[in-house]
């Protein structure tokens, strides 16, 4: 392999597993859990992009078969990251809507604000009134 | 040279691990957790692919893509779950 392959294999290495190191810190560190949803859907999926185009440099510089399997970890991964993110989100906004989780630590101790219409914030029906089914 | 770098990655990527597990166990809130968990299955397809990459095989990216997989349904799955009280309705 030639060392300018090497380098570029290195180098994407070494920047994918920072993104997601620094994207675990952000999980630990930030203050809230929606402040906290952006480090891992960003940085690590980042994270695991670099290393998923390294392994696609690094097969057929090494002589194997060029696959498409990365490619598809890949599209996997950043379509799925947004999704989950989004119902994470959903289920914190629920539980806070109905108080089950006072979390002092969160910064959040008020009521959501009213969403405008009655079926509460991207979840479902609103606490008040319930649809008569 | 790679193996350098991929000696920097496991390091980084092992403390990834153990930052999202200290997230898992101390929450606070129960969205905490399974976004924890969702970030260490992120974590270890890295981890495996990393693998792959050390020894040269390709046999690991079978395991990473179902990973990603059953992470996903994995998550969806609790999210549903904390939402309704029930995953399949």
């Amino acid at each position: 392999m030639s060392l300018v392959g090497e380098l570029v294999i290195s180098l994407l290495i070494v920047l994918g597993s920072a993104f997601a190191l620094i994207g675990s810190w952000g999980l630990v560190r930030l203050p809230s859990l929606m402040t906290r949803l952006h480090g891992p859907t960003k940085a690590t999926t980042l994270g695991v992009g670099g290393c998923l185009i390294a392994s696609m440099i690094y097969f057929p510089a090494s002589g194997a078969n060029w696959s498409a399997h990365e490619l598809l970890i890949a599209l996997f991964l950043f379509i799925t990251a947004p999704v989950s993110a989004n119902m994470i989100a959903k289920a914190h906004l629920h539980r806070q809507r109905y108080r089950l989780d006072p979390d002092a630590e969160d910064g959040i101790k008020d009521d959501l604000p009213p969403p405008g219409h009655d079926t509460g914030w991207a979840t479902f029906w609103s606490r008040s009134d319930p649809p008569a089914l | 040279m790679i193996g350098y770098a991929l000696a920097f990655a496991f390091a980084c990527v092992a403390l990834a691990l153990l930052l999202a597990l200290f997230r898992l166990l101390a929450g606070p809130t129960r969205a905490d957790r399974v976004l924890a968990l969702d970030t260490m299955v992120i974590n270890a397809i890295a981890l495996i692919i990393l693998f792959g990459i050390h020894q040269t095989s390709k046999t690991y990216f079978e395991a990473a893509l179902l990973l990603a997989m059953v992470g996903f349904v994995g998550t969806v799955a609790y999210c549903k779950f904390l939402l309704r009280g029930d995953i399949v309705e």
